[in-house]
């Protein structure tokens, strides 16, 4: 219906986009999942040598990829993955491996997935914005998109490090939930946007919420995963197929600092967000902290990494206590998003589904 | 008494200890939660009367304990309230202490370096005081001191003292913060007022009594408002063709401060996002809707027209619904009783683009392109001469039960078409032109807020960014022309990373000494890391 101002094609385009990149990144999923759960327990130091030489050749193995799907893109990888020996740093360390582990070679191929999916992501993204030309989230449907997409980015920065790869399982379950969700429900015809949301702070203030909760959100699944390490199932000598896949986790001190780097990185930045969307309501609304329901969330979620921050420096709440705070933290922003503007109204509703 | 003093000093510790702090913080957001579940007084008063009718049980025991003021209520003050006082009391000294300590020389070095988690030893051939010059010479930034004690030399250096400093001003900026909204609480106020878009008279925020609502703080009493008088002379509208609004712009005129005196007007388009701002006040657009005019010909042929705001109750297609009341001029009737039992009330729908299902009435578009309404139009007493305060944009049904009011027509009425009714009175619906619902805020303290939101920022970026380091040099001569270097490092905070960083560190300082062997690093994880920085 929305014709006006709008490049049909390109918002077309968007949409497939949007569509490929779930496909590619649920692709990515499965084969990140059979890694984890089929990969034997090699040691931490040989997993780690190997990695560290062969993490130049991911950015060519997302490339063919690309071009010729996964069956194609983990052959290519292995190509280069031979190589290995050669460049490492310390000789006689590394056993010349000749062929990789199939489930290895699995798990890097879901990783070249992975980066392929980010890069759908972003096409569709850019595309939405030069649809509509107006920055691309106007509406949940779009901010869900954007959030996903700082969350995938800061989860690259994060777990560059191959040793890292079977987080990304943990990552891609949440954002692969979220991106259903939205593209299911949420879904809204490209359109301009209404003149509430007609501001120069509409760039600012969503772009900057949403990198917030997307690192948010891969701290809360470190916060997450650290927890279950430091639970019974995370015991080396217990029994059960969970626990082998807790056992192939990076240590609990690795996820715990991964939480807090993201955290201290995302907890500036979200407190941003919240300001300029104050800054931004004393503009449209009259006033620039009124309790509404989304403001009153945010809070919440401030409070609560607030109170993670300084439990991470409280002797007796550093470990466990400061995790289970960050979850909460985590749960408080899935919170905001969906409950806040899909069930209650508040001046936040017209980013829902209407 | 001393027992007391104990107590006292007991429970000022535990209050200002960090447990205490996180856990005032956890009930600061626990507290929160049915702020942003339950109804609000302050957002919606009719929801809370609702939710409280429709849970009579529970609904009466939640609003006991504030549950739909939250915000306000004892128990949250009371919450940041310690919080706050336990802030004081723990960065207090925090403050002091941080005075002091960036007067204070860095510490001493400790006896055995070796026994620090990291350090590090070389021998390196010149003179004492050269190395010492050359180390001292790389550690610029840091706070450092040379101690000499007969041969050796011991530099300390320490840096990283913003960090303390970026974390005292965001706790007290904290403060200031909440100073500075209660404050505009305390001197601010806001009224709406809905002001229809006809040139006509419109409004001066001069009292209270101007305004269709009024809500201010405890120190405002209306008699010093600051007066801003605006009259509206159009207001657009565009949508798209699914009725999705892609503007709103009013065109104001307002006078304000000086202005009033020469009764000179200013021009201002006022739009959602693009508040006027005067003197220190604001003026929103917040809404709009739309007044339709009737104009009713009483039976001697006298008219009366009036024109007043419905309520839009569908916000995408502004259907709206409300009530009018007409007084029979003076005159017509000898006796003021006649006169008032013969009064014309009108109530019903008006929809901006006319869509009819029968005689059912509904908009199929927010924009005024085929305005319609669809009213009953009632004679009798409006009960307007009671006393008895009514709504505007409904008759009183009690009087319609009483008979006091008595119907005598169910019409659909185009623009310009009009109704007879038995008497010879004729009601025509003559248009609709739009209003905007204004508001005017005032807020004395809210640039404060935002620079103490600000420097909070601030300091908060300050304090994760800076990080606290201490490092300590002992330098001893070990034979002619060469000295023994020991290094040694203390991470303060921020542990992670800090191996790495103090090898860069140990390297940095002894590059530009004479006969320095490489820095030796230790653990496989940091060859492995600095072997693919050196691929790279």
């Amino acid at each position: 219906m929305n014709t006006e101002h709008v490049g049909i094609g390109l918002a077309r385009f968007s949409d497939w986009a949007f569509t490929s990149s779930v496909v590619v990144l649920v692709a990515a999923l499965l084969l990140l999942a059979v890694e984890l759960a089929y990969s034997r327990g090699r040691k931490v130091e040989s997993r780690e040598l190997v990695g560290a030489a062969t993490a130049a050749t991911f950015g060519s193995g997302a490339a063919t990829a690309a071009t010729f799907g996964s069956g194609a893109a983990t052959a290519a990888t292995f190509g280069s993955g031979a190589t290995v020996g050669a460049d490492s740093a310390t000789p006689g360390v590394v056993a010349a491996e000749p062929t990789r582990p199939l489930d290895e070679r699995v798990g890097k191929a879901g990783l070249a997935l992975v980066y392929v999916g980010i890069g759908f992501l972003l096409a569709c993204i850019v595309l939405r914005g030069l649809a509509t030309t107006r920055v691309p989230w106007g509406n949940m449907y779009e901010f869900i998109n954007l959030t996903c997409f700082s969350g995938l980015i800061a989860a690259a920065v994060m777990l560059r490090r191959p040793q890292y790869r079977a987080l990304w399982v943990f990552v891609l379950v949440p954002v692969l939930i979220l991106l259903t969700v939205s593209g299911r429900w949420l879904y809204t015809n490209a359109a301009p946007v209404m003149p509430a949301l007609q501001s120069y702070w509409l760039p600012i203030h969503v772009s900057v919420v949403s990198l917030g909760s997307g690192v948010f959100l891969v701290a809360g699944v470190a916060s997450i995963l650290f927890l279950l390490k430091m639970s019974p199932l995370g015991a080396p000598d217990t029994e059960g197929a969970l626990t082998r896949i807790v056992a192939r986790l990076p240590d609990a001190q690795t996820l715990d600092r991964i939480a807090y780097r993201t955290t201290i990185f995302a907890f500036p930045v979200f407190g941003f967000g919240v300001i300029f969307g104050a800054i931004w309501a004393e503009e449209a609304w009259g006033r620039y902290w009124g309790w509404d329901p989304k403001e009153t969330v945010s809070f919440i979620a401030w409070v609560s990494y607030a109170a993670y921050l300084h439990a991470r420096s409280t002797a007796g709440w550093r470990d466990k206590k400061a995790a289970w705070i960050n979850v909460v933290g985590f749960v408080a922003m899935v919170f905001n998003l969906f409950f806040i503007n899909l069930v209650t109204v508040g001046l936040h509703s017209y980013a829902g589904v209407g | 008494m001393r027992r007391l003093l104990a107590y006292a000093r007991n429970t000022w510790r535990t209050l200002t200890s960090m447990g205490t702090a996180l856990v005032l913080l956890f009930l600061l957001a626990l507290g929160a939660i049915p702020g942003a579940l339950l109804p609000q007084r302050s957002l919606n008063e009719f929801k809370v009367e609702q939710y409280i009718a429709e849970h009579p049980t529970i609904g009466p025991w939640l609003d006991r304990l504030q549950a739909f003021e939250v915000f306000s209520s004892f128990w949250f003050t009371a919450i940041y309230v310690l919080l706050f006082i336990s802030l004081v009391g723990c960065l207090t000294p925090r403050l002091i202490e941080h005075a002091r300590s960036l007067r204070a020389t860095p510490v001493a070095a400790p006896r055995n370096l070796s026994r620090l988690p990291k350090h590090h030893t070389a021998e390196v051939s010149g003179g004492a005081d050269a190395v010492a010059a050359v180390v001292s010479d790389h550690l610029r930034g840091w706070r450092r001191t040379a101690r000499k004690d007969g041969e050796v030399t011991e530099i300390s250096a320490e840096k990283g003292y913003l960090r303390e400093f970026g974390n005292i001003v965001f706790h007290f900026s904290l403060l200031g913060l909440l100073v500075a909204v209660a404050a505009g609480k305390l001197f601010g106020y806001e009224g709406n007022v809905i002001v229809i878009a006809d040139s006509g008279p419109g409004f001066c925020s001069a009292s209270p009594a101007a305004f269709d609502s009024f809500r201010a703080g405890n120190t405002v009493d209306g008699t010093s408002l600051y007066p801003i008088c605006l009259r509206v002379n159009d207001f657009h509208a565009h949508y798209l063709p699914s009725g999705q609004a892609t503007s709103f712009s009013a065109d104001i005129d307002y006078q304000a401060g000086s202005d009033l005196n020469t009764d000179s007007w200013r021009p201002y388009r006022l739009k959602v996002n693009e508040p006027l701002r005067v003197g220190g006040d604001r003026v929103y657009l917040q809404g709009h809707g739309y007044a339709p005019t009737f104009t009713v010909t009483f039976p001697d042929r006298q008219t009366r027209t009036q024109t007043l705001q419905f309520r839009p109750e569908d916000q995408i297609t502004l259907l709206s619904s409300g009530a009018m009341r007409f007084d029979p001029p003076g005159g017509s009737y000898p006796d003021p009783d006649e006169r008032r039992k013969n009064q014309i009330a009108i109530q019903g729908l008006f929809a901006p683009t006319e869509q009819l299902q029968g005689t059912l009435l509904s908009s199929s578009f927010p924009a005024l392109n085929n305005p319609a309404v669809a009213v009953d139009i009632y004679k009798g007493d409006t009960g307007l001469d009671t006393g008895l305060p009514q709504s505007l944009f409904s008759l009183d049904p009690k009087l319609i039960d009483q008979k006091r009011l008595t119907k005598k027509a169910r019409v659909n009425l185009r623009a310009g078409q009009e109704t007879r009714l038995d008497d010879g009175t004729v009601v025509r619906f003559d248009n609709a032109v739009p209003f905007i619902n204004v508001q005017v805020s005032h807020d004395p303290a809210q640039v404060w807020v935002l620079v103490f939101a600000l420097t909070m920022m601030a300091g908060l970026l300050v304090s994760l960014v800076v990080r606290r380091r201490r490092v300590w040099v002992r330098l001893t001569p070990a034979g002619p022309g060469t000295v023994s270097v020991e290094l040694g490092g203390l991470a303060r905070t921020d542990n992670s990373g800090w191996g790495d960083e103090f090898d860069r560190l140990a390297r940095r300082l002894l590059a530009d000494v004479p006969g320095a062997p490489a820095v030796r690093r230790e653990g496989h994880m940091n060859t492995q890391r600095e072997a693919k920085a050196d691929r790279a």
